[in-house]
């Protein structure tokens, strides 16, 4: 019992937990705040590079592989520190959550052209033909046939991705964005106890965990890859 | 058909190949109004390719095609705002499985000669009546025989108000019980007065509602004839060899 | 414009900093030797325990690998060195990594192992439980290979993401390629070191993403 006592103690110590609470509050809105832009401006440039990809000019759709290849290849923190250091010294100042909402919107453009891509190439040329026969042109075939039919084989394994990278959020530690992780490591080595560590992972859980059971439903839902 | 009236579709000289694959050799055909023109010939020996050069979903090589005398191939030709006259039915149906029956039908409707939706949906509905499938106009692909979904096909087509119409194999794709539905509104469109150019298999049909047979071979027209011509005394050799397999 | 060339693009500084890159690459390379088993293994079990017969036993695999998944890897990583001490376990960085990582990348290999093992028909383990093969026998000679093969582009996908993770350790002071680009960083105050280290990471890794784009397109189509 003295060891139960004492592992409480280090991990849910009731007086941190009050005391840190507002600390990990704030950060979780952050958390979110940042997370929730990410996913709209990494989701919207991934279906314009998608679709700028699907008008097959080729040295444009050479620039969409290469952007989207690197930021794939590279670890988002190399990308983080390149812009946290490299630009003010270039004359761009950024804040810190900038930097981190560029990159991750950025890595998250780049897989979700990939996705899009993927879906876009799995409508069968059929249903191009068939828009075509009928007189419907290249932009309103990708719009009303393609994109919509397209867009549903990849809601799972986007939304797994989405996941993926929301949860990068966490590396604005490194670079001082007052995100969750920021309040628990801080709160941490103020207290000299891992309550705060602890809360930080609840936080987590909480609200990443509805995105999780969300995507493994879309997965059982849309299984198309293994069909 | 002995009218004097100008063709609805004609070719001249047609060529296309793929690559250093000469698909289409020198292809030349007329068709007149409110004639049914049916082709025949072996597998790969460019039926389809013949068809699909006809709204350019294939870019010919050479030669030159007019639809109701607009070169489809002249440059300041609007080719989808001609693709709306030619109206294609495929092998393999091309539903948009995400849109309802009136969906399909009415898209171009909306899209192509900006009808608004009320009206684009009343003409769909029509069509649709056409083809014996206005009960179904809100099932979605999914939930329609590969008979139905041809006929929704077709009307799709017919909606717009083709000049002509082509129909790639349009019973192949169907369960032998399932043929006869499409066959049906086949005829139907025909004693409508529709201009039709058919690649098909179904030779009882092609006996009863062509006006004119053409065997393929090779990117080559062999020889065209009326359907007891081609049928029953084919003059060249693999026209005969050709009957004589598919008779069998 | 000579501003950005010299703040990215300082070859000399690069050359000086190589030779501790390179140092730091080793360390990856040994990190990768570690958690990239780890992870196939440790996925391995977990995919098997989600396929598990006991209701129980597949439930509490699956909330096991939600709660794992539903953390950033870093934040397991900073609890399992920052946080553990405080239970009397001090670990190395190595350790640490590895730990934390087998943790969530066992979550990641294990939902692929599973989908691959689902794809595999009924019929193969009927027909090989029909020849006398033990369930385990079944498993390993019949139905693996088919779910690994038709796995495979997620598998190295996950792996590239592994990978790139390993970056992560440099946050808890183990020595690898871009703990050892940034140490340079700070020494020299010029970004040309996390330059080359992106170069280091983009030779290792732009040829496997490439291979799983083709892979994937190849079993999409
Ligand atoms: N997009 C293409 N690229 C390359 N070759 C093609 C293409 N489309 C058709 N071909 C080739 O052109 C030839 C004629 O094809 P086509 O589909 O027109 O024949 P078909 O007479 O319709 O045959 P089937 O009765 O089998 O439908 C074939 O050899 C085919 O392989
Ligand atoms: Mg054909």
């Amino acid at each position: 019992m003295d060891a139960w006592s004492r592992f409480l103690d280090a991990f849910f110590k009731w007086q941190l937990i009050e005391r840190y609470l507002p600390a990990i509050l704030d950060g979780m809105a952050v958390t979110v705040e940042i997370a929730a832009a990410v996913v709209i401006t990494g989701i919207l440039l991934g279906l314009v590079l998608a679709i700028l990809r699907a008008f097959r000019i080729l040295p444009l759709s050479a620039l969409i592989v290469i952007f989207a290849d690197m930021l794939r290849a590279l670890p988002p923190l190399v990308l983080v520190l390149l812009v946290y250091f490299g630009l003010p010294s270039v004359g761009i100042n950024l804040p810190s959550f900038a930097v981190l909402w560029l990159v991750l919107s950025c890595v998250l453009a780049a897989f979700a052209e990939e996705i899009f891509w993927a879906g876009i190439l799995s409508i069968p040329k059929g249903q191009w033909e068939a828009a075509r026969s009928t007189g419907i042109g290249f932009v309103s075939t990708l719009a009303y046939i393609v994109l919509p039919q397209a867009v549903r084989l990849t809601v799972a394994p986007l939304t797994n991705r989405t996941l993926a990278i929301a949860k990068n959020t966490a590396l604005g530690m490194v670079i001082g964005v007052s995100e969750i992780l920021s309040q628990a490591t801080t709160g941490q080595s103020f207290a000299g106890n891992a309550t705060p560590l602890t809360m930080g992972a609840i936080a987590y859980v909480i609200l990443f965990i509805p995105v999780v059971v969300l995507g493994r439903w879309l997965e059982t839902r849309f299984a198309w890859r293994r069909a | 058909m002995t009218s004097n009236r100008p063709p609805i579709l004609e070719v001249r000289g047609l060529r296309k190949s793929f690559g250093h694959l000469e698909v289409l050799r020198g292809i030349d055909l007329e068709v007149l109004p409110q004639e049914l023109v049916f082709i025949i010939g072996p597998s790969g020996s460019g039926k389809s390719t013949l068809l699909r050069c006809c709204n350019r979903l294939e870019e010919p090589t050479g030669g030159s095609i007019s639809i109701d005398g607009v070169d489809l191939m002249a440059r300041s030709t609007d080719i989808n705002a001609m693709r709306r006259r030619i109206g294609m039915v495929f092998q393999s149906f091309n539903l948009y499985p995400h849109m309802s029956a009136l969906g399909n039908v009415a898209l171009a409707l909306r899209r192509v000669l900006g009808r608004k939706r009320t009206e684009a949906e009343a003409l769909a509905l029509a069509a649709l009546a056409r083809v014996g499938l206005a009960e179904k106009a809100n099932a979605y692909p999914a939930e329609l025989s590969g008979g139905q979904q041809q006929r929704v096909a077709i009307a799709r087509a017919l909606a717009l108000g083709p000049k002509i119409m082509l129909f790639d194999e349009p019973t192949s794709a169907l369960d032998p019980e399932l043929v006869g539905s499409v066959l049906k509104v086949m005829r139907e469109l025909k004693a409508g007065g529709m201009t039709m150019l058919v690649v098909s298999h179904e030779m009882r049909f092609a006996r009863d509602a062509a006006d004119r047979v053409i065997f393929m071979d090779h990117g080559l027209i062999v020889e065209e004839g009326t359907p007891e011509q081609i049928f029953s005394g084919p003059r060249e050799v693999r026209t005969q060899a050709f009957i004589a397999e598919i008779a069998r | 414009m000579q501003a950005l060339l010299q703040q990215f693009f300082d070859f000399a500084i690069m050359a000086r900093a190589l030779p501790l890159l390179l140092t730091g690459l080793g360390q990856t390379l040994v990190l990768c030797l570690v958690v990239i088993p780890l992870g196939l293994i440790g996925g391995l079990l977990v995919a098997l325990t989600s396929l598990a017969r006991s209701r129980a036993v597949r439930w509490s695999a699956a909330a096991a690998i939600d709660f794992f998944r539903a953390i950033p890897p870093l934040v397991l990583l900073i609890f399992v060195y920052a946080g553990l001490p405080f239970a009397g376990i001090r670990l190395s960085p190595l350790a640490a990594v590895a730990i934390a990582f087998l943790l969530n990348n066992s979550s990641y290999y294990g939902e692929i192992y599973r989908a691959g093992i689902e794809s595999v028909g009924h019929g193969q383990w009927d027909a090989a439980r029909s020849t006398g093969l033990k369930a385990r026998q079944a498993l390993i000679y019949v139905v693996l290979p088919q779910a690994v093969r038709n796995v495979l582009p997620d598998l190295i996908s996950n792996t590239v993401e592994v990978v790139k993770l390993t970056s992560l350790a440099s946050v808890v002071a183990l020595p690898e390629l871009l703990y050892s680009a940034d140490m340079a960083r700070s020494i020299t105050f010029n970004t040309s070191p996390i330059v080359l280290a992106a170069g280091i990471y983009l030779v290792m890794l732009w040829p496997i993403v490439r291979l799983v784009s083709r892979l994937e397109r190849r079993i999409a189509s």
